[in-house]
């Protein structure tokens, strides 16, 4: 256990001020709790997550593994602790801890903040904590007026006792609570009685995020720090043929060039002088593994694969008979193009390296493995390895990767000084490890009821768990490429196909392209989900029946997906009619727990194939809802992201590497193209979901399904430029 | 040796003539609530006030810069309708670019207080938003106009 002896020594300076400490271990087995007031041998053997602190001038300080980057989650997990515990939410604190294996999310078995998991992950086990917390409290006023606790209320930061008028603050308390023992299985409030729970509550990162003094990995300033940037290859597996390293050198300012893996590092005093000796370096590169890939390459290579045979991943009943004996059978072949993170703070990182120890300063969606590669990079053990995960600008999942530590940890051993790394945008976009493109083939039948009776699906991919998860690519199928589709085995998250499919048959075959793949936010449910939903559209139209009731029908199982998709409909008008040039898409998706319905209304410019969408209504089943606001934040940005991936993003390839450089050349949705955006949170008693990512998936299908509900139109790609809405416009009247 | 003047202050920097002026506030005066996020003036995350308009830090030098007057979102008053009504109307996710944007807005409403839709999306069209915020942003134009409105008073 060499990572709980940096943990414990955070603990150990954490625990400095005398007060009550509750810290929780959840495992997938269960939870406990401790009291871990100032008595850092009380932790060993014992595995907290997190843990809270209430200090004798009454502030309560929480600690989390996960990392905040706008999806609320610090605030989520404070309020599920406040409540419990009858805090007062002016007193709240929440902070980044380390990287320890103790932190690990029990639905990941990891120290990440990907999977829309952390609040569903620790819903109930923080509020035990509060709970135990609170009781603890009543206990030690309970004991200092020698009344008995019935006759003692906890609220809003103090225990009061409302016979003798008398009532003191958490603060005074909480030294006699910390000698007490907690209760493993205090009572929890009734709902109604919670403050915090379900309102929609103020997050508490952005005051000092709007007064610009929130720090993000770029502002990390260590003493004496230098700035490194990176020479890196232009196409995908090229090596340098020659580089001037005395040139580099030369540039006034810079210190020393450092060869790596990743590219040629220069670094200087200033981040001026480092791009300078970056240019002087004049590095010539060979033509890489692939000379000829380019964006035709690539969809040829991903739609011919096809052709190719795959693996099995499921077949149920017998799909080529019930597609032999369908009434209508369709097929359609589905492209996605690769897209981009391009997150808006570019990729970076600051290491110090220096007398057996490394410390990291770092937006990390995975502080263990950042831990882990600044061992392996430095020589360092890990124990001796701190991580300060800094606040995230933005993370879609390109933050769970540690490439720019690497960076940083490289430069920083060579030089034996602090180094930030800081990437450009030009290289934040060219080596981004992408969310994969992707090849569909879809055959489909109905019976003459419309019921959906057989369905058979090939899918091609590059495999995202290839880098982040090897073993776990068994048979030749990765199957988180195929989320949305399919899902792991008995996974409560339900990334798969929600139809009533009797006869289901899904094939998988790993592309052998060398773009390097990742999650993005909601992973392959995206570009999933926008096949599937496009194609029910297709079927529905088959069937000659409402887009809506054709899904309704084929999901009688499925009571939360219908009824998202009722709620979204309604609240949205379907069924009203529209002007000409105008459509009306639906489309539904279940990911991470959560189940989204979305309703697209746009208009269509026949003309210049122009799409503008007007409005997007979305409901969506989480389950219990703890913050309200950030729920509907979460689905207004997924919604406007996967817009984005809907209209505008494709990344560009030439000469086999990356074309597109910067946002002049890689579009992103900006406010004109930006509709109306409604949320509709259903009641909801289910088991909790996740909320960062399930809204993109229903995005870009419901788009596509309205574009053809305007125009008759069918597009089986994205994004839908005016170009290809215009051919396809075309292409439909021959 | 080039003089600035940033938020009411007086600085002295040894750097090139040639050196963004975002480097230099972020690097030299360590003011980092200014963000860099393309380098080539397409996101605004580096927006700044010279004389009273919006301008992106990263293609301005700082000798272009010299002897203007900077303002940062640091220097922005927190009292500031725009800072208000970010909070206001929880406009923030990850909060990268929300500096840049937040002073693009107190540029647009100090010209024209009271933005009507269309002026709003066309002052606003050339900023990313990576989060996802437009909707909020769009918001919290309309209220910090509000507040503006009532002299500067909360609803």
């Amino acid at each position: 256990m060499t990572t709980s002896i940096s943990r414990r020594a955070f603990l150990k300076g954490s625990l400095g001020a005398a007060g009550l400490t509750i810290a929780v271990s959840v495992t997938p087995f269960g939870s406990r709790l401790l009291n871990a007031s100032g008595k850092e041998e009380a932790l060993s053997g014992f595995k907290p997550n997190i843990w809270f602190e209430i200090k004798p001038d009454n502030k309560v300080a929480i600690t989390v593994g996960a990392s905040e980057m706008g999806q609320g989650t610090h605030t989520a997990l404070a309020m599920i602790i406040a409540d419990e515990l009858e805090a007062d939410w002016k007193q709240i604190k929440v902070s980044h801890g380390p990287a320890a294996k103790e932190f690990k999310n029990p639905i990941l078995d990891d120290q990440l903040t990907v999977g829309s998991a952390s609040v569903r992950a620790f819903y109930e086990p923080l509020r035990k904590a509060g709970a135990a917390g609170r009781a603890m409290l009543i206990k030690a006023a309970a004991s200092t007026w020698n009344v008995p606790e019935s006759e003692c209320k906890a609220e809003k930061g103090t225990v009061q006792h409302k016979k003798s008028g008398r009532s003191l603050a958490y603060g005074k308390l909480c030294v006699a609570a910390a000698k007490l023992q907690v209760p493993q299985d205090p009572p929890l409030k009734k709902e109604s009685e919670f403050r915090y729970i379900g309102k929609p509550m103020l997050r508490l990162d952005i005051p000092e995020k709007v007064a610009g003094a929130a720090k993000f990995g770029l502002d990390v300033a260590i003493p004496n720090m230098e700035i490194a940037v990176f020479s890196r290859p232009p196409a995908y597996g090229a090596k340098p043929i020659s580089f001037d390293q005395n040139a580099a050198e030369g540039v006034k300012g810079v210190r020393k060039v450092v060869p790596g893996p990743q590219g040629i590092a220069v670094c200087a005093e200033s981040l001026q002088a480092a791009l300078k000796g970056r240019d002087a370096l004049n590095v010539k590169w060979d033509k890489g593994t692939h000379p000829q890939l380019d964006n035709d390459f690539i969809e040829k290579s991903l739609i011919g694969d096809l052709e190719k045979p795959g693996a099995k991943v499921i077949e149920k009943g017998d799909p080529k008979k019930a597609l032999g004996e369908a009434r209508k059978k369709i097929e359609a072949t589905y492209f996605v193009p690769f897209v981009a993170h391009a997150t808006m703070e570019p990729m970076n990182c600051t290491a110090y390296v220096r007398d057996g120890r490394c410390d990291v300063w770092v937006p990390t969606q995975g502080q263990l493995v950042a831990q882990f590669v600044a061992s392996q990079v430095s020589g360092v053990p890990p124990e001796k390895v701190q991580i300060h995960t800094t606040f995230l600008g933005c993370g879609l999942g390109r933050r769970a990767a540690p490439d720019f530590v690497v960076d940083a940890v490289l430069v920083s051993k060579e030089v034996g000084k602090p180094v930030k790394v800081v990437w450009t945008r030009e290289e934040d976009i060219k080596y981004d490890a992408f969310r994969a493109a992707m090849s569909h083939r879809i055959e489909g039948g109905i019976d003459d009821q419309g019921r959906l009776i057989g369905w058979s699906h090939k899918v091609v991919s590059g495999s995202i768990m290839k880098d982040i998860a090897p073993q776990a690519v068994q048979g030749g199928v990765d199957i988180m490429s195929l989320w949305g589709l399919v899902d792991f085995p008995n996974s409560p998250d339900n990334n798969r196909i929600m139809y009533d499919i009797p006869n289901l048959y899904i094939e998988f075959l790993l592309s052998d392209l060398p773009i390097p793949v990742a999650p993005w936010r909601s992973v392959q449910n995206g570009p999933n989900a926008f096949v599937i939903e496009s194609f029910v559209d297709e079927l529905a139209h088959a069937a000659a029946k409402d887009p809506l009731e054709f899904r309704l029908q084929n999901l009688k199982t499925n009571m939360r997906a219908s009824r998202v998709l009722e709620t979204a409909a309604k609240k949205a008008g379907w069924g009203k009619p529209l002007p000409k040039g105008q459509g009306r898409g639906i489309a539904q998706h279940s990911c991470f727990g959560t189940y989204v319905a979305e309703v697209v209304d746009l208009s269509v410019n026949e003309k210049d194939g122009s799409v503008k969408v007007n409005r997007v209504v979305a409901a969506v089943d989480c389950g219990p809802a703890v913050n309200p606001n950030t729920i509907k934040a979460q689905i207004e940005g997924a919604v406007t992201i996967a817009l984005s991936t809907a209209l505008k993003e494709e990344v560009k390839f030439s000469n086999g590497g990356v074309k597109s450089a910067n946002f002049a050349d890689y579009n992103i949705i900006k406010m004109s193209d930006i509709p109306e955006i409604e949320v509709h949170i259903v009641e909801s008693k289910e088991k909790m979901g996740g909320i960062g990512e399930p809204g993109v998936p229903p995005t870009a299908p419901a788009v596509g399904n309205a574009i053809f509900n305007a125009t008759g139109a069918r597009i089986r790609r994205i994004p839908f430029t005016p170009e290809r809405v215009l051919a396809a416009i075309k292409d439909r009247r021959i | 040796m080039i003089s600035l003047n940033v938020n009411g202050k007086s600085y002295r920097v040894d750097v090139s003539d040639d050196t963004p002026l975002l480097w230099v506030i972020r690097d030299y005066l360590k003011l980092t609530g200014t963000k860099f996020g393309c380098g080539i003036g397409e996101c605004g995350a580096c927006t700044v006030h010279i004389d009273g308009k919006a301008e992106r830090s990263c293609v301005i030098s700082v000798k272009q810069a010299q002897g203007r007057k900077i303002t940062t979102i640091e220097g922005l008053p927190q009292s500031h309708p725009v800072k208000r009504a970010w909070i206001e109307e929880q406009v923030v996710q990850c909060g990268y670019c929300s500096p840049g944007i937040m002073m693009q807005v107190a540029a647009l409403l100090s010209e024209s207080p009271k933005p009507n839709a269309e002026k709003i999306i066309n002052a606003m069209d050339n900023v990313i938003c990576r989060c996802g915020t437009h909707v909020r942003i769009k918001r919290g134009i309309r209220t910090a106009a509000q507040i503006v409105g009532k002299g500067g008073k909360k609803s």
